[in-house]
């Protein structure tokens, strides 16, 4: 397993192609990638099994991106990984390219599920851990889903079936970065208390600081230590993490910054 | 001037704010793009922010219709329909007076991609008994399909473009609904087209002229109940009807159409539009141009099915 110098590092790499992508794109979502680029990067170099070779080994855990409008910072994890060449992170929502502005598993077969329409990323996951559950292959499932995105009933319709069915192979985590688009999430439609909520729905609660390395491995391991019952990992994060200008502003959920915001953004996050 | 339908749509609801106090407005988290938020921004004790939770605001909105007041139930086309069955059943089946507005229609948006494209819409909307369904072409025919929607007392359903659409009509215009307009006329064939393809088809008809086909261009802004008279009257005196949308042709404007000309005068069809496909990203011009739905594209389709025996 790497060091946690070494995921710190690739985080940033990631943060940084998240920016050059937007920039070239002319348009994405830097908040929710970046509030997200820690917990990804431990996902995928430190914990998941998984071969960059063989997108479609049986066995790999299942990562889905419930919040499928932060897909460029998967795209940059699996770009880093070696799932395809980094060159092609510069194609994001171009015509023709794999790189859709969402999530496209026909385009681009190693990505597990099709989102981008909130809301639907739990189901899906928990079909594919009770699958898991069902023997031959012992593979374990990630969902990320943004707290927004918690919103939707059918989130609370999977959060009631998931203890149910006893899904323990299943690891939802809530990227807790407090805005979505509308304004501030306890503004739209307040959710607290969330930690709450999910312990009364049956589920394994795991409040963590979602950019603390120590924090996220701990908290991976304590779910697949958890037996019986799903975890959720409710993971307090900031919208835009690692850019000043864009950290905790509302206004840059959907937006690309332009080429003097990417240069200082860049600048920032210490790229050359 | 050009403007996206979704601003005219922004624009003309906050002014039909100030004389109907019955009008509120609902969004589920995008009042930014839909703008509803012009709305809201006014008459903030008449719009209410449901959050991402498109079910329970099209339910709210139903409430609201049958206590009285008159709702606008904004969000993305795609979401909307998502909600389908709240909207069969909360809005359609009880009667309630919701007014459904679906914006960031068809491939158009560009390059979120296929998640964020109404492109199946119009054929649901269409499928639900005494829905009214209409797609706007400019600014103008907006704000008169918009008011007609708050003082019509029935359930409606209006399509939006992200895009901005050119003016087509002139300053006298008068939105009647359920009558398509004749926007140029000929003989060899008629394109029938709605929202953002309207002024495409419009140029289309100028690149066929050159080449001396002479086709008839109408706009087809209420999609249901469609204009029967009108499409019956092209079919006779056009012998061929070419329908282009931003949409999938299953069940769109050119199924309505087509319908129609089986039932009262049978001459070819040609649907244009998604050939029953899913969107993608792309610059929206470019997609425009990959799909054939540009002026180049829709001429040159057309053009082939006039020389079709
Ligand atoms: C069903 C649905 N409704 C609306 C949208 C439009 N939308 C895209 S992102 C977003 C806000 C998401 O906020 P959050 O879940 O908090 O994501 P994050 O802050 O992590 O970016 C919305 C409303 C959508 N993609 N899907
Ligand atoms: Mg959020």
């Amino acid at each position: 397993m790497p060091e946690i110098a070494e995921l710190k590092e690739i985080a940033g790499k990631i943060r940084i192609d998240v920016i050059r992508m937007l920039a070239e794109a002319g348009s994405g979502h830097p908040g929710g990638s970046l509030s997200a680029a820690d917990l990804v990067t431990a996902l995928l170099f430190a914990v998941m099994r998984h071969n960059p070779k063989r997108h479609d080994w049986p066995h790999r855990d299942r990562f889905i991106l419930s919040k499928g409008h932060a897909i460029p910072v998967w795209y940059a994890a699996l770009a880093e990984a070696g799932y395809f060449p980094r060159e092609d992170l510069l194609t994001l929502r171009k015509t023709g390219s794999p790189l859709q502005g969402h999530p496209d598993r026909n385009r681009m077969p190693c990505l597990e599920a099709c989102t981008g329409s909130l809301g639907q990323g739990l189901s899906v996951a928990l079909g594919m851990a009770l699958a898991s559950k069902m023997g031959g292959s012992p593979f374990r499932v990630y969902c990320l889903m943004g707290d927004g995105e918690t919103q939707e009933g059918q989130v609370w319709e999977a959060a009631m079936a998931s203890p149910k069915f006893k899904a323990d192979t299943l690891c939802a985590i809530l990227d807790y970065n407090k805005a979505q688009i509308d304004g501030y999430v306890k503004d739209v439609m307040p959710l607290e208390p969330i930690k709450d909520k999910w312990v009364s729905f049956g589920w394994h609660v795991i409040p963590i600081n979602g950019h603390d390395f120590e924090q996220i491995l701990g908290a991976l391991k304590e779910a697949a230590e958890t037996k019986n019952q799903p975890t959720l990992i409710l993971a307090d994060t900031v919208k835009g993490k690692g850019v000043s200008f864009m950290e905790n502003v509302v206004d840059w959920h959907g937006k690309a910054p332009n080429a003097e915001e990417a240069a200082k953004a860049l600048a920032e996050l210490g790229a050359n | 001037m050009a403007k996206a339908s979704r601003l005219a749509f922004g624009e003309t609801l906050a002014e039909l704010g100030e004389k109907d106090e019955k009008i509120v407005v609902l969004d589920a988290d995008l009042s930014k793009s839909t703008m509803s938020i012009l709305f809201a921004k006014k008459f903030p004790d008449r719009f209410f922010e449901c959050g991402i939770a498109e079910s329970n605001m099209v339910g709210i909105a139903a409430g609201l219709a049958l206590a009285g007041k008159k709702p606008f139930a904004c969000s993305f086309a795609c979401f909307l329909t998502g909600r389908y069955e709240t909207i069969r059943m909360s809005v359609a089946y009880s009667n309630a007076p919701v007014r459904i507005v679906g914006t960031h229609a068809g491939i158009g948006i560009g390059e979120d991609g296929n998640s964020q494209m109404g492109l199946e819409d119009l054929a649901l909307m269409r499928a639900l008994p005494g829905m009214i369904v209409l797609q706007p072409c400019d600014e103008l025919e907006t704000k008169q399909a918009v008011t007609f929607m708050a003082e019509h007392n029935g359930y409606s359903y209006i399509r939006l473009t992200r895009q901005k659409l050119p003016d087509i009509n002139s300053p006298d215009y008068r939105f009647q609904v359920g009558k398509g307009v004749v926007l140029a006329d000929g003989k060899d064939l008629t394109i029938m087209a709605t929202g953002s393809t309207v002024a495409e088809a419009l140029e289309a008809g100028k690149v066929l002229q050159e080449k001396g086909i002479r086709a008839r261009v109408v706009n087809i802004h209420t999609i249901k109940p469609i204009d029967k008279d009108l499409v019956a009257r092209c079919a006779k005196e056009t012998g061929r009807i070419f329908t282009v949308e931003d949409h999938n042709i299953m069940g769109g404007m050119g199924s309505a159409v087509a319908e129609a000309v089986c039932e009262t005068h049978p001459v070819p069809v040609r649907r244009w539009g998604l050939l029953d496909k899913f969107g993608e990203s792309g610059d929206p011009e470019e997609l425009y141009a990959k799909y054939e739905l540009d002026a180049a594209g829709i001429a040159r389709q057309a053009a082939a099915f006039v020389q079709e025996k």
